[in-house]
């Protein structure tokens, strides 16, 4: 399988090792980051980056009894179990973790989604909302071969992993596991690849649509 | 070195000159529940913690609840840390990440699952690019202090302040490009710490 070639970039990445990010943005980042060793690899050097920032803390003591009480509580554990418990597999699924846990109770029986549960967004264009929160909206969109969506900027940021099919824009061609990241500087226009896309999209703070076509599909997307 | 079999009765902590690292007390509590190794671990990274989580908006008490539960964590996962991929502060530092995320902002964190079957898989190469994670936690350590104190210091917000990068520019007023370009050369500098050998 081909390799990504659209990343989240050091900063985004760093929020994600960090902590920063909201649920939604880190699943995005972590989506993409199931297709890309590289950018695993990154985290790993900014987790480690976390680590040495740990330890340069100055140490606040703590107040007398704290170990005591902990280790009294250590009296009430059970021993560990010898393996980790066997997660219970997951049925057959296209997608990987951490998305597939998103989606559980979504798929049919070959691991597919469905037709059920998608919400019209303008003609060839559907979403499925995954979570939504103070910060922003994920979801999943699918789109049909060749449809444009409207002439759009961004209020705040918006994530698009790309899972199946593909889309081009401005900035390239994005295929599964590229992620396109954009920001408020960013005005673009997106068209699915002939064969169709599905992606997931995150986006945190406002999405706003620039054109006459967009004023209305803005009506569609007010939870953006 | 530290005694990785032994009863209870047996373990001691070794004279100062070979005192075991994190990484061996981690491992000793992992394969044998050893409340000594724990004990030292505790008081090594409890008040760190506290701090850390100080830093992120606890105050006193909620902190010190916060750092036992992390530190329960530490007991129970112990045996699945493998010093080859972590030091021992970098494995601590992301249990308590996820736990103050799960706890103070009441979501999840998603990750990856390594032993995912529809994870694409590392080039062969990459093993060569591991971080030797107990080698060269040292040298990140030095390069830490050898940044710019600009890049320094918004690296700790970029980790301390529960904000991402773009929060941290409109809140400080300094331009996105700006936090972005000290990241990355913080990052870059790091990173060339880290495939440093010896």
């Amino acid at each position: 399988m081909n390799r990504p070639s659209h990343h989240p970039g050091d900063t985004l990445l760093i929020d994600y090792a960090g902590g920063a990010l909201c649920e939604g943005a880190s699943l995005a980042v972590a989506t993409h980051m199931a297709f890309c060793p590289a950018c695993r690899h990154a985290v790993a050097e900014m987790e480690a980056v976390g680590g040495a920032l740990l330890e340069d803390l100055d140490p606040e003591p703590l107040s007398d009894g704290c170990l005591e009480a902990l280790m009294a509580r250590l009296d009430h554990e059970r021993p560990a179990p010898c393996r980790p418990a066997v997660k219970p597999s997951v049925q057959q699924s296209r997608y990987p973790e951490p998305l597939c846990s998103y989606l559980r109770g979504r798929l049919d029986r070959e691991g597919r989604l469905g037709e059920g549960g998608w919400r019209f967004l303008q003609p060839g264009m559907r979403s499925m909302d995954l979570l939504s929160g103070p910060d922003g909206t994920t979801k999943l969109i699918r789109m049909k071969g060749g449809v444009g969506v409207p002439v759009h900027t961004h209020g705040g940021i918006e994530l698009t992993v790309v899972l199946e099919g593909g889309f081009s824009d401005e900035f390239g061609a994005f295929l599964p596991g590229d992620i396109a990241v954009g920001d408020p500087s960013l005005i673009h226009r997106p068209v699915s690849d002939p064969e169709g896309c599905l992606c997931l999209a995150t986006t945190i703070g406002g999405l706003r649509m620039t054109g006459p076509l967009g004023r209305l599909f803005n009506r569609f997307v007010k939870r953006f | 070195m530290f005694p990785l079999n032994g009863t209870m009765q047996d373990q001691h902590i070794p004279a100062a000159d070979m005192a075991p690292s994190l990484e061996d007390l981690l491992v000793a509590v992992g394969r044998e529940r050893n409340r000594q190794a724990f004990g030292v671990l505790f008081g090594h990274f409890a008040p760190r913690l506290k701090t850390y989580l100080r830093r992120l908006g606890c105050d006193s008490g909620a902190a010190e609840e916060l750092v036992q539960e992390v530190m329960l964590l530490v007991w129970r996962r112990a045996e699945t840390y493998d010093p080859i991929h972590a030091s021992a502060g970098t494995w601590v530092f992301t249990i308590a990440r996820n736990k103050r995320i799960d706890v103070l902002r009441r979501e999840q964190r998603p990750e990856i699952d390594p032993d995912d079957p529809a994870l694409v898989p590392e080039p062969d190469e990459a093993a060569d690019r591991r971080i030797e994670a107990k080698e060269s936690s040292g040298r990140l350590r030095a390069a830490l202090k050898d940044l710019p104190p600009e890049q320094a210091e918004l690296l700790r917000m970029a980790y301390f302040e529960d904000k991402p990068h773009s929060v941290i520019s409109a809140e400080h007023g300094i331009p996105l490009g700006t936090v972005k370009s000290r990241l990355r050369l913080a990052m870059e500098r790091l990173r060339r710490s880290l495939k440093d050998v010896g």
